[in-house]
């Protein structure tokens, strides 16, 4: 099973804060509203509603990565 | 097919159209960082921005294909891309295909984004504020229900709805720009230059 | 080793840096000619790298990785690049390369020019900040000399990018070369090449290539000969703080960190020492005599950074210069992250109410919530930085952290800072 991570670009980050609507099992915004990622793969059972919050980002600032974190 | 049924096809589909577009840019203006209802998920706000957007094209496509079908007046294929040729009312319609130009090129541009400077797609989504008037310029420039009431009162509807946002879009960035923080905890020097966007905000300090 | 790198027999058998002559002539008769490519170029590669690998050199703009190794990679990344001297040196309290510039312009060009023919690059650009004007224009010398003497082999140029702490970081630096923005992008893999286009952009700091030129002429037994076993060679080091002959003094790598301090005549005694950098850490008395080589260094949490070690006198108060600094960084943040942009100029808030006395029941706590917080989540690492600085701080001068929290704070926290700024930094 390939491990699926988050990737949050910080510069094209700008709070909208919607990929922590849809994952907040995986994603919590700090005090001002930017998202905080531990890094770590998410479950199987989330993956398709981080696809959904790559969609959504209205700034493309979220990705998935595949491979395993350095 | 009858003629008929083209005819009354088109200008329902073509309203219909209108209102979809006018909804899909009053949730345009109104996506924003930070300043959102409390209840309301931005998430949601921004798929039903782009699901009405597809609606939107699929009644415009209903619109273009029986406007052309429709033998009564002569408007030629070539009319649905180039503006200015139909032969038929051409400047109304013309307006028309502006107006779908537009769109394609908003619709193309968001298909392509991965692939281009953010910059570029921002640009090329701002031709949807040309879109809108455009389409509705066409509408009622083209006159053929534009004198009942109920259209008019549509007209009038969807020009206070997106002037609405508009206003409210303005209103917001300006807020910001002046260092208001809108959603986040207050720092005694919380006033910080936060804009619509961070970048560049701390430059030269 | 099979080839011989060097052409002449070594003049000069101490490795050294600074000292040398500062004109072309006199750089040549020290040094020898510049010969790059004896014979075969991939075998005078070989023999270069194998010189480099054997002195053990490691990068001296901060980073300390090992030479070789980041040349190796760099050859592979395709010929035709630019190979960038980086002197930015957006540290206030660092002056080496610009001493080093000044004085040995042609040791830090010619590591270029070796760098240059190894990866096949077809330009040297140096980033000289706006504001050095004297050190570009003694550069532009320089390499006025070297054309007219038709001593180079690579075009060398001279740029003036803005003069902002994090303009000095490589991927800025890169996208201001390609297109006049001095701003860091999101790179979650370093390993990946910088670009210009198509082409590779290969960056070193100015003294890293001076400590090449040397190697690449004289072999790495000069530069085996100075520092320790495990950390050969030397370094600059700019001292500041409460001293009376601050500048820039050229150490063996393992010096004790006191032993250098001392060179600048302490006038005080010191309650601890700035190492690395605003972006690197506090150390306290218990480790002053801690060398001054990344191996130890990293036991107790420290780095050599940038090559800064500044002394703080007794007379003066940890918690308010940490704020200064804090407050510093702050402002140098390029604004393109929110956790940056947002969050050190919240840390700094907290640390300039602390160092008031002013502090409110829930500062300590939130003040570590907001460094955990900040720490990682830039794009580059500024905010990294800061937060290192900042939990030294809060270690080494934690009695008097606990004072201040208390609402007693020391006395000198009112004193003007000891440390250098470019501009007035308000508590």
């Amino acid at each position: 099973m390939t491990a699926v991570r988050i990737s949050i670009d910080p510069v094209a980050c700008e709070a909208y804060g919607y990929c922590a609507e849809l994952l907040p099992e995986a994603i919590v915004l700090d005090e001002w509203g930017y998202p905080i990622v531990d890094g770590a793969p998410l479950p199987a059972d989330l993956v398709a509603l981080a696809r959904r919050a790559v969609r959504d980002c209205p700034k493309r600032a979220i990705t998935l990565t595949k491979k395993s974190a350095h | 097919m009858n003629s008929t049924v083209f005819w009354y096809v088109t200008r329902a589909s073509g309203i219909v159209a209108l209102v979809l577009l006018t909804l899909t840019m009053v949730l345009g203006l109104t996506t924003t960082a930070r300043a959102r209802a409390r209840n309301w998920p931005g998430f949601a706000h921004q798929e039903l921005h782009r699901r009405i957007s597809m609606m939107s094209m699929v009644f415009l496509a209903i619109h273009i294909l029986t406007s052309i079908l429709d033998t009564y007046v002569h408007i030629g294929w070539a009319a649905i891309l180039v503006p200015f040729t139909s032969s038929y009312s051409r400047f109304w319609v013309g307006m028309g295909t502006v107006a779908v130009d537009l769109m394609a090129a908003v619709f193309v541009s968001s298909l392509l984004r991965p692939r281009m400077k953010p910059g570029t797609w921002r640009g090329i989504h701002w031709l949807a504020y040309g879109c809108w008037p455009v389409a509705l310029a066409h509408t009622f420039g083209l006159g053929t229900d534009s004198g009942e009431p109920w259209v008019i009162a549509l007209g009038v509807v969807c020009i206070l709805a997106v002037g609405g946002a508009l206003l409210w879009r303005v209103r917001v960035t300006t807020r910001r720009a002046e260092g208001i923080s809108v959603a986040s905890e207050s720092t005694p020097v919380g006033r910080h230059l936060v804009t619509s966007s961070t970048k560049g905000a701390r430059r030269g300090q | 080793m099979g080839n011989d790198v060097s052409q002449a027999p070594p003049r000069s058998a101490v490795h050294h840096l600074l000292g040398h002559p500062i004109d072309l002539a006199g750089h040549v008769d020290a040094h020898g000619p510049l010969v790059v490519a004896m014979g075969h170029h991939d075998q005078w590669q070989r023999a270069l790298t194998a010189s480099l690998e054997s002195s053990g050199l490691t990068g001296r703009g901060g980073g300390g990785f090992p030479s070789a190794a980041k040349l190796a990679m760099a050859s592979a990344h395709g010929h035709g690049g630019t190979l960038v001297v980086n002197a930015m040196e957006g540290e206030p309290a660092s002056d080496k390369d610009k001493v080093l510039l000044s004085r040995a312009p042609h040791l830090v060009l010619d590591g270029a020019q070796f760098l240059a023919a190894m990866c096949r690059a077809r330009r040297i650009v140096v980033c000289i900040p706006v504001g050095r004007d004297g050190v570009a224009a003694g550069v532009e010398h320089a390499m006025r000399e070297r054309s007219a003497a038709r001593y180079t082999r690579v075009s060398e140029l001279v740029v003036r990018p803005p003069d902002r702490f994090v303009a000095g970081e490589e991927s800025a630096l890169v996208s201001w070369i390609d297109d006049q923005r001095a701003l860091p992008v999101f790179r979650p893999d370093k390993g990946t090449p910088l670009r210009i286009g198509k082409r590779p952009v290969l960056l070193h700091n100015a003294e890293t290539l001076a400590h090449i030129a040397l190697i690449a002429r004289h072999g790495p037994e000069g530069f085996l000969a100075r520092g320790l076993v495990e950390e050969p060679g030397t370094s600059l080091v700019t001292l500041s703080g409460a001293v009376a002959q601050p500048g820039v003094v050229e150490v063996d790598r393992g010096t004790p960190l006191w032993e250098i301090a001392r060179r600048a005549t302490p006038v005080e005694p010191a309650q601890a020492l700035l190492v690395g950098g605003y972006g690197g850490n506090w150390v306290g008395p218990e480790h002053f005599d801690t060398p001054y080589a990344s191996i130890s260094l990293r036991t107790i949490g420290a780095s050599a950074g940038v090559g800064v070690i500044a002394v703080l006198g007794e007379q003066s108060c940890g918690v308010a210069e940490t704020a200064r600094i804090a407050r510093y960084l702050a402002g140098q943040s390029s604004g393109q992250c929110g956790p940056c942009v947002l969050g050190l100029p919240a840390i700094a808030d907290d640390l300039a109410l602390l160092a008031r006395g002013q502090a409110d029941r829930g500062l300590m706590a939130r003040l570590a919530r907001r460094l955990g917080e900040v720490n990682g989540r830039g794009a580059c690492r500024h905010p990294d930085g800061a937060v290192s600085l900042v939990r030294s701080a809060l270690a080494v001068f934690g009695p008097d952290v606990a004072a201040h929290d208390r609402g007693e704070p020391c006395a000198h926290w009112r004193k003007p800072s000891s440390l250098p700024f470019p501009q007035l930094i308000a508590l």
